[in-house]
Formats: C-alpha cells, sequence, structure tokens
C-alpha cells in the first residue's frame, strides 16, 4: 500500500504542474514565449482567440490540444508552410508548445447548432458539405468533421467558426502541396478534387450560413 | 376497452411479431466482379416530383442516413443504413439500394423460401443494426422501400446489374493474417475508428462507426463474414481512397476486424455457439463464428 501522506503529496505535485502549465499557456497566448520570437497568439488570433476573418487567421479557442500541437509541431518540420507560423512555432520550446494547446482548447466557444445530415440537400454546396460527390471520389465534409463542421477527435478540427478566407487558404494550400501534415494524405485528395468555385462553396458554407445560425 | 387501448395493443403485439426473425438466411449474395464496370446512375434529387411521391421519398431518404436518430427503437446499435451502405445508398460496389431493389422478391434456396424486399431490409435491422426490425407494413418500411425503389428507377427488374453488393475479392495464396491485419488497422484505420474499434462521436452520436463491440453490427450480420467485410474495404475504404488497399491488406484487416467479438447471434441455438455454427455459420463464406483464434473461442457476444 502506498502510504497516504505519499498520495496527497503527489496529488499536490501534479496539481501544482497543472496550474504552472495552465499558467504558462496563458502567458504564451497573451504575452507570448520565453525566446522574443515566439510572439503572443493573442495578437493576430484575437483576445478571444476566434481568429481574424479579415486577414485569415483562424480560429483557434476550443480546437483540440492534440491538432493544434501537431500543428505546431509541423510548422516546425515545414510539412505546414506559413511564413509567420514557422519561425513562431521553432522559437516556442516544446513545454510551451503543449501548455499553449492546452489553454486555447479550453478556451470558450460560441454555441453551434448540430446540423443533422437528414434532409437532401437543396444547393450544390449543401450537397458537397452534407454528402460530397462521389463521381469524383469527394467525401461529404461532415462525414469527417461532424455534424455541422463541429470537428471530431483531435484530427478532424472544427471548420464551423472558421474564417472562409482561411479555409480557402488551407484548401489551396492542400493542392499547390504547402500544406501536406495530413494524417494518411485524407485531404490531400480531397482538395485536389475540387474546383475553385467549390473551395469557396464550401468555405462559406461552414463560415458563414451555420457561423451564423450559431451566433444567433 | 377504449380504441386507443385497442391501437396500443396492436401496437404492441407488432412488436412481439417484429421479434421473430423473418428472414433467417442471411448468406451470401452472388455479385458479379467490379471488373464489369457499372453503368447505372440513379436519378438527381433535382428529378423528385413536388408531390406526396416526393415527400415519402425524402422521408426514406432521411430514414436512411439519420436511422439510428430517427428509428431508435428500431437500431440496437451505433449504425445507420448508410454506413455500409455509402453516398446514401447511391454507389456502386457499396451494395446500392437500386441493384438491390429490383432482385426482389427473391427465391433462396438455402431456407427454401420467396424472400421480399421488406423481408430483406427486416434482415439488416436484426442483425447489421443489431435492433428490432419494423413491421413490414410500418410507415418506416413504406418510406425506405419508396426511397430504394426511387433509387431504382428505370433499372431493369430482376437483372443482375454491375455495381450491385460488394464485388468479391479473391483471398490471396497465403491466406489471411491477424498480425498483419492488425498492422493495416493502426496505419489506416484507427484514425477514424479508433485504436480499439470503437468509433468517435460527436455531441452523443457516432459520426464515425464503431467496428466491434456492442454497438456494432451483430455475428449474424453479413459483415462478420471476413471475405465480405474484406470485399466492403476493398471497394470503400478509407473514405475517400476506395482501392488504396491491397488484396491482401484488405482480407487481414478485415479478419483482424471480425475476430473482435460483437453482440451475439440473434437466432443462437438454445444457447449453443456450436449448434448456431453448424445451422447459420460452417457454410456461409470465410468466418470465425464457434472457432477458437489463439486459443479463445469466438461468438461469445458482448452481452448485449
Amino acid at each position: 500500500m502506498i502510504p497516504l501522506d505519499r498520495i496527497l503529496v503527489s496529488g499536490a505535485l501534479l496539481l501544482s504542474l497543472q496550474i504552472a502549465q495552465a499558467t504558462e499557456g496563458r502567458t504564451v497566448f497573451t504575452q507570448g514565449g520565453q525566446n522574443p520570437a515566439a510572439m503572443a497568439c493573442i495578437g493576430c488570433h484575437g483576445a478571444d482567440g476566434m481568429g481574424m476573418a479579415a486577414a485569415g487567421f483562424p480560429r483557434l479557442a476550443g480546437l483540440p490540444a492534440g491538432y493544434l500541437s501537431k500543428q505546431l509541431a509541423d510548422f516546425r518540420s515545414g510539412s505546414r508552410k506559413n511564413p509567420i507560423m514557422e519561425p513562431l512555432a521553432k522559437a516556442l520550446s516544446d513545454s510551451e508548445i503543449q501548455s499553449v494547446s492546452a489553454a486555447l482548447a479550453a478556451m470558450p466557444t460560441p454555441k453551434t447548432p448540430v446540423v443533422r445530415r437528414q434532409q437532401m440537400a437543396s444547393s450544390p454546396d449543401e450537397k458537397l458539405a452534407l454528402y460530397g460527390d462521389w463521381s469524383r471520389g469527394i467525401p461529404g465534409c461532415v462525414q469527417c468533421h461532424g455534424p455541422g463542421g463541429l470537428g471530431v477527435g483531435e484530427h478532424f478540427p472544427p471548420l464551423v467558426h472558421q474564417p472562409a478566407s482561411y479555409l480557402v487558404a488551407q484548401l489551396n494550400a492542400w493542392r499547390d502541396g504547402t500544406r501536406s501534415n495530413d494524417t494518411n494524405q485524407l485531404m490531400v485528395g480531397v482538395a485536389k478534387a475540387l474546383n475553385d468555385e467549390e473551395v469557396k462553396a464550401v468555405a462559406d458554407y461552414f463560415a458563414n450560413r451555420i457561423g451564423q445560425e450559431g451566433t444567433q | 376497452m377504449t380504441r386507443f387501448m385497442l391501437t396500443l395493443l396492436a401496437l404492441g403485439m407488432g412488436n412481439a411479431q417484429a421479434a421473430q426473425i423473418v428472414m433467417e438466411d442471411q448468406s451470401q449474395l452472388k455479385v458479379l466482379p467490379a471488373s464489369a464496370a457499372a453503368a447505372f446512375s440513379p436519378p438527381a434529387e433535382s428529378e423528385l416530383p413536388d408531390n406526396a411521391f416526393g415527400k415519402m421519398v425524402r422521408e426514406g431518404h432521411a430514414l436512411f442516413v439519420d436511422t439510428r436518430r430517427l428509428m431508435p427503437n428500431n437500431v440496437g446499435n451505433g449504425l445507420n443504413c448508410s454506413n455500409c451502405h455509402l453516398d446514401q445508398g447511391r454507389m456502386a460496389n457499396s451494395a446500392p439500394l437500386w441493384g438491390a431493389y429490383p432482385m426482389y422478391p427473391a427465391y433462396r434456396k438455402k431456407n427454401d423460401k420467396v424472400n421480399t424486399f421488406a423481408e430483406r431490409i427486416q434482415g439488416c435491422f436484426q442483425f447489421s443494426m443489431n435492433g428490432k426490425p419494423p413491421a413490414a407494413d410500418s410507415p418506416e418500411m413504406t418510406a425506405l422501400s419508396v426511397y430504394a425503389y426511387w433509387l431504382a428507377s428505370k433499372a431493369p427488374i430482376g437483372v443482375e446489374m454491375p455495381g450491385r453488393g460488394y464485388p468479391d475479392v479473391p483471398q490471396p495464396a497465403q491466406g489471411y493474417d491477424f498480425g498483419r491485419g492488425e498492422q493495416v488497422y493502426k496505419d489506416q484505420c484507427a484514425v477514424c475508428h479508433g485504436s480499439h474499434g470503437e468509433g468517435q462521436s460527436v455531441a452523443n452520436d457516432y459520426v464515425m462507426p464503431p467496428l466491434w463491440g456492442k454497438d456494432s453490427y451483430n455475428w449474424g450480420a453479413g459483415m462478420h463474414r471476413i471475405n465480405t467485410a474484406t470485399s466492403f474495404i476493398k471497394h470503400n475504404m478509407p473514405l475517400g481512397k476506395p482501392g488504396s488497399l491491397s488484396d491482401q491488406q484488405a482480407w487481414d484487416v478485415a479478419a483482424y476486424i471480425n475476430k473482435h467479438e460483437r453482440p451475439q447471434d440473434p437466432r443462437l441455438i438454445e444457447g449453443s455457439i456450436e449448434k448456431t455454427r453448424l445451422k447459420f455459420h460452417a457454410n456461409d463464406g470465410v468466418n470465425l463464428y464457434g472457432q477458437k483464434v489463439e486459443g479463445v473461442l469466438i461468438g461469445q457476444g458482448t452481452g448485449k
């Protein structure tokens, strides 16, 4: 049997570690990392972490911690390219990546309606989002990203409440190869099968239609 | 007794009848090889008439893609029809409804019986969805049948069309291997279906279906056959990348998935796995029910 005092001590240690991590995560978010090149997230992603639509900066609040830390690691390795984020991710320590990812994941997000796959699609963009176009091997976005684009687990991030400009940029990054960090190349084939109009249409579908419904 | 009570009683009796297994024979169909190009295309949504028929097609479609939520009394696990019949029942080589509907009523030698399309759908609910089938004359069954009929518009009756069912994948010379299958599963399937086949949920509803365990298809479902699961996987998985696994990989991973426990075969005879094996599994494709794998008897069920 482990003595009670030892359990208490290790419990307290764990708790203080968690508090330290949460503090570090908030600090990186609001003030940046130890290295001055690791700029604060808040500058581009907003005080609420919901991104900046006009500039195409994505929402980070409420994204899964595993997804966020993988993206930072991928900016370091170059499998996801971005002139701002690559040097920034390299300037963050491993511990800072873990703690800022956890802090971002814990941030509140607006309520999102759960849009079911139930009705037949009434427009081509709704058809792509809900059911895809299997004649070209394109699954419906929600089949992996969940009902209403809420996101599923740590591999399939939310699409809802992301700026349309960001979603368009990501789909195009897969098309031109500047983003190649998708698990089992699940996105690259889908993105390459879409044309310019469709990229814009599905991005608008999740950013505007569902996003606006969610803020009502 | 009031009319209301009578209706309740009738509903109760309907349920009792539904608990019987009307389509006992779940053995596999003969399907054309995948090399035969599927020429049939089902009608587009825009072709639906704006009348009572069109409305019922839409109702059937809703039941087909959101089955678990709309028919909670009939679905006993985490699956929807559209999990095994991709693209809303439209996709060739994914057991499309347009390939199935024109083949019923069908005589099956095995049980020496003519089975109707409604009975075939009842089989899906009983086994693949581990639930209680809706009555043949229920509004849900009518809607599902009308949806299937509509998808089969202009298809010939009683003709085995290319693209029907899940085309066979020949068993490789070296058979299948659970260890290799586990590796394929980890590399290709776990990202969606979870490392223990548990699927993934959002807002209390499965997005990616569970492949084994209490919320998956039961030991009586056609998908429990390794050869059938192989065919489904080869032609449809990973989602969006059909045909990307080799025949060997598809066999290995299907065997790995189908050696895991799942709900008991509802046809279980006198509580005996061996009797059930002899009657329903011994001559039904390649399956592990009632056999020992690595010293463990397969087919014990999940207690649900």
